[in-house]
């Protein structure tokens, strides 16, 4: 068995917001970030599938393919988008709240079972390079 | 997506890791009383000098646990930082570590720094320490804890 990693970057708003608490609780609890016309980052995002060598191709999967997967499902997603108002994971009331955590786990969400030939393994987010979150799959 | 982030909003939320990089810049001499003056050179090398060296060292705190549903979060980072401020950067930042009660007895290698690390943040409430690893240069990194993404 293989680990391949494939990164990818994006750029987007957010802010941290739980609907269920006062604007007094929701700034106490999350400081600065709690600031409704959002703020941004620079994401980082590693993805990392394993599998199996495939004897004849020698790859594990396509890197090419797994690149335009990332670009479908992630990046044409959320680059250039602000997370909170657009996309519908992290949407008020319904959806989670657009931690560095969460976005790991939703970007898991969206790869799970859409890579041929290898199992997703980590889903590594930067939020900046000395901050980042590694989801697994754990429930 | 729904059902994730469902999941989220339950009372056990999915696992997740959170990794936290701070920068520590010390000095240390390695040189063990169990060895001769011969041996320690032989053994350690240009590390062995007297007079000490320096590294700036990236130390990677992983703290791992249930994603709080209320917050998003494993833990909060303002706690991880007031901890890391006070139990380890005030505490090792520009010091000499032969120097501090920790490496009396054992060798400040980067190895022994690192379990070391490990140690002081298994008295963090905030969230359980998964994982620290140190790059003590661009070109040595080394990990003490637990293999992540295994329950």
């Amino acid at each position: 068995m293989i680990l391949l990693t494939r990164k990818a970057e994006f750029s987007s708003a957010h802010y941290y917001w739980n609907e269920a608490w006062s604007k007094e609780e929701n700034e106490r609890v999350f400081g600065r970030c709690a600031n409704k016309n959002g703020h941004g980052h620079n994401y980082t995002l590693e993805v990392t599938v394993a599998g199996e060598v495939d004897p004849v191709s020698g790859f594990v999967v396509d890197l090419k393919e797994l690149k335009e997967i990332l670009q479908r499902e992630v990046v044409g997603v959320y680059d250039h988008r602000h997370l909170n108002l657009e996309v519908p994971e992290f949407a008020a009331r319904t959806g989670m709240i657009p931690t560095t955590e969460n976005i790991a786990i939703a970007i898991w969400g969206r790869l799970e079972g859409k890579i041929p030939g290898a199992k997703l393994h980590r889903v590594r987010v930067y939020e900046m390079v000395d901050l980042f979150a590694d989801y697994y799959g754990e429930l | 997506m729904a059902g994730l982030a469902q999941i989220a909003r339950q009372s056990a939320g999915p696992r997740a890791y959170l990794t936290r990089r701070y920068r520590l810049s010390a000095s240390h001499r390695l040189h063990s009383e169990a060895y001769s003056e011969e041996e320690n050179k032989a053994v350690y090398g240009k590390c062995n000098n007297p007079h000490g060296h320096g590294h700036n060292y990236g130390i990677e705190v992983t703290v791992g646990g249930p994603v709080n549903v209320e917050t998003g979060m494993v833990c909060d980072l303002v706690e991880l930082d007031g901890f890391a401020q006070t139990n380890l950067l005030r505490r090792f930042d520009q010091k000499n570590l032969n120097t501090l009660d920790e490496f009396h007895e054992v060798v400040p290698t980067t190895e022994n720094l690192t379990r070391e690390v490990y140690r002081i943040f298994q008295d963090f409430r905030g969230a359980r320490v998964a994982r620290i690893r140190i790059e003590e240069t661009g070109n040595n990194s080394f990990k003490y804890g637990e293999e992540l993404g295994k329950g």
